[in-house]
């Protein structure tokens, strides 16, 4: 991720094309993992060939909420929770256009944790990129539902106590189609993941385990962003195909990643023109589905 | 002005007011709508449920009325036009969205068949006290419109005003329906297509370079864009600049919401829409909107046969107020007594602008039926004397 607008005659980081430059410097902190993944979607959209113009990203509130607002294509920042169901009206209203919904942790699922559930029970045909760096960052590092036993955070001083959600296994028994997990240590996985998703027909949930050293590492001494990447590294173990059931993360604890679910089932749109032309036949003009050769 | 004729049903029907709020929206060219069950608005949404396929729309039941809000926001920026519909509890879930609708001027219209409140109150039972709650229910300064038919055939002429007026403003537009009305059939002409005022959404014509979102080039409003056009615009509910970014200071705050404001605040008298009759020789005038106003009429007969001499004024659309109307009746009646189901909402508002120049009188009414027209023949005949 730059930091800074590239000077005159430096030569441009190839992926400011995809970046509003003129917004730069961004609000993350030094170190803070979001900036990674956002270098990976970018690389991630200009590996796949779309037409940027068709891709629009959907945010929600939060620090991972201010992605859409950097990204150099239609761009929303919506309300706290409710990217998921704006996305969903974009795409069911323009079913031709790729959209892709990126936020935070807390953001997803817990405020948004209903709408995550009925988009990937409905197969909503977009991509959820999930930025879990365990805490509401946003609001200064409070307690939230990916917040490990017994990590400190400041609404729970004490450490955290509530079972966390395992990210993976929500979205896969929920119906996704394809869901990944990696870290921000995981750069080419992390893009090349992306660019799967992007492409996979259906509610493709992507978690993204990503450090923030302002509130988390530092509430819980852990060191700094650098110290997030050692503990990515030493403790990460990829296992494409795992059950979800066994990825939780403990507190500093292995972190299973990898692609654990692909697999095929109409999307709402094709569903829905299914049931409408088997029961009113000729009446019914298919609507489309973005998924027409 | 394009009226697609598959959405129009032209013809004589007998249709309850929820039915017809669904042809009106079809008519208007709405192609997107999301919704949550709840009585007594659903069968708007199941008559769309069963209409949509026929011509091409999509509708969505989502999994809660936060979701169907935005949903329909989305629906908007990506070039449809598109309708939530609720009721009491599902209208105050949907207040987040109402502002960032309010924020990011996306032309939607929100859709309340108001039942007794407050909470889960009478689910079946008509009341008229969302009023307020249209119009203030979202946190922050802004303004809407907010428009009350009193028949099944106005639940469709006024939804089109409905789209019509939410594309002209780039606002919300809250369609104030009441259980009586969305529940009562009549009869409910839906001329020819060509018969139909519709107001087609404002694009802009300048190229992606030239064209800033928020600016205004004309008028009090910007030219809107769709997603997938080329523009690679950005949306925000933050306070914002000409460019759509975030902009957090004073300055553009004011900017901005001072805007959003008189947007609708100037040009209210342009917007009003009401209906006057008798107020040229009136000792008192009966202001009401809904079904309140038609019992009302009952009730200002009734005060005409003892002799009193009123007049009426029907709000049709209620917010923003038709301020010059209301100050000028209130400078040459003795008072003006508003009926209306709740413990007093619009009445404040009229009080307000008749600046105690004349009386107001509240005839208030809990909701779960309509009001006895004695009572207001009652508050008539007092004032009159
Ligand atoms: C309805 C509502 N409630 C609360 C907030 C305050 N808020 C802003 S961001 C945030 C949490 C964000 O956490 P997460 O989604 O994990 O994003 P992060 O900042 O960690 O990337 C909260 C609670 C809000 N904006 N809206
Ligand atoms: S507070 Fe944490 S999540 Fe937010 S920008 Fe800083 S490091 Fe990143
Ligand atoms: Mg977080």
């Amino acid at each position: 991720m730059t930091t800074q607008v590239a000077e005159a005659n430096t030569p441009i980081n190839p992926v400011e094309p995809f970046l509003r430059m003129d917004r730069m410097p961004h609000i993350w902190c030094p170190g803070c993992g979001i900036g990674t993944t956002v270098n990976c979607f970018a690389r991630a959209l200009t590996s796949s060939g779309y037409d940027l113009d068709k891709v629009a990203i959907v945010s929600g509130i939060g620090c991972t909420g201010r992605v859409a607002g950097y990204l150099n294509l239609d761009s929303f920042h919506t309300t706290h929770g409710r990217a998921i169901p704006f996305a969903t009206g974009l795409k069911l209203a323009n079913p031709e256009l790729k959209v892709v919904v990126y936020s935070g942790d807390g953001d997803l699922i817990a405020i948004g944790g209903n709408h995550l559930i009925h988009a990937a029970r409905r197969n909503i045909d977009i991509t959820v990129v999930c930025v879990n760096n365990m805490l509401y960052g946003m609001t200064g590092g409070q307690v939230g539902p990916a917040t490990p036993n017994t990590a400190i955070a400041s609404t729970a001083p004490y450490g955290a106590f509530e079972q966390p959600f395992n990210l993976p296994f929500l979205a896969d028994s929920c119906g996704a189609v394809y869901v990944a997990r990696w870290t921000s240590y995981h750069v080419r996985q992390m893009t090349r993941a992306m660019r799967e998703a992007m492409a996979k027909p259906g509610f493709s949930f992507i978690e993204i385990v990503a450090p923030c050293p302002t509130l988390y590492q530092r509430r819980n001494r852990l060191g700094d962003g650098l110290d997030a990447m050692k503990y990515y590294k030493q403790r990460s173990t990829r296992k494409d195909g795992a059950s979800t059931r066994d990825v939780d993360i403990d507190f500093q604890g292995d972190i299973v990643v990898g692609k654990f679910i692909d697999r095929e089932r109409p999307t709402f749109l094709q569903a829905m023109n299914h049931r409408f032309t088997e029961r009113l036949g000729s009446r019914y003009t298919p609507y489309p589905t973005g998924l027409e050769d | 002005m394009t009226v697609d004729p598959k959405g129009v049903l032209t013809g004589h029907h007998y249709l309850d007011g929820d039915h017809a709020c669904c042809e009106g929206a079809l008519a208007a060219g709405c192609r997107f709508a999301a919704g949550y069950p709840i009585t007594p608005s659903t069968e708007v949404v199941e008559r769309i449920s069963a209409r949509f396929p026929m011509i091409g729309g999509v509708f969505i039941q989502m999994e809660d009325e936060l979701a169907s809000s935005i949903a329909v926001l989305g629906a908007a920026w990506a070039g449809k036009k598109s309708m939530t519909v609720t009721s009491g509890p599902g209208f105050s879930l949907m207040m987040e969205h109402i502002g960032l609708a309010a924020m990011t001027e996306t032309p939607v219209v929100f859709v309340n068949v108001q039942r007794g409140g407050p909470s889960t109150g009478l689910p079946t039972l008509p009341g008229q006290a969302d009023m307020m709650q249209a119009r203030w229910g979202s946190h922050g300064d802004y303004e809407i419109i907010a428009l009350c038919p009193n028949s099944p055939q106005e639940c469709f002429d006024l939804t089109i005003e409905a789209f019509n007026l939410s594309e002209k403003y780039r606002v919300p537009v809250m369609f104030m329906m009441d259980e009586c009305v969305g529940h009562m059939t009549e009869r409910v002409i839906i001329p020819k297509p060509e018969e139909l005022h519709v107001v087609d959404r404002k694009f802009t014509s300048r190229p992606p370079g030239e064209y800033l979102p928020y600016k205004v080039y004309d008028g009090w409003v910007p030219e809107m864009v769709k997603a997938g056009d080329g523009y690679r615009f950005h949306i925000t509910g933050l306070t914002h600049n000409e460019v759509g970014y975030p902009a957090m200071n004073w300055q553009a705050q004011e900017k901005l919401v001072r805007r959003l404001i008189d947007k609708i605040r100037k040009n209210a008298d342009e917007i009003a829409m009401y209906e006057e009759a008798d107020t040229e020789d009136a000792d008192v005038v009966v202001l009401s909107y809904g079904i309140t106003s038609r019992v009302a009429m009952r009730g200002v007969e009734m005060a005409r046969a003892q002799g009193a001499k009123v007049g009426t004024l029907r709000l049709i659309v209620v917010w923003p107020m038709p301020e010059t109307k209301i100050r000028e009746i209130a400078g040459k009646v003795k008072a003006i007594v508003v009926p209306e189901m709740n413990y007093g909402q619009v009445a404040l508002e009229v009080e307000r602008l008749a600046g105690g120049r004349t009386q107001t009188v509240l005839v208030p009414h809990g909701g779960g039926t309509v009001h006895d027209p004695e009572a207001i023949a009652r508050a008539i005949l007092e004032v009159s004397r």
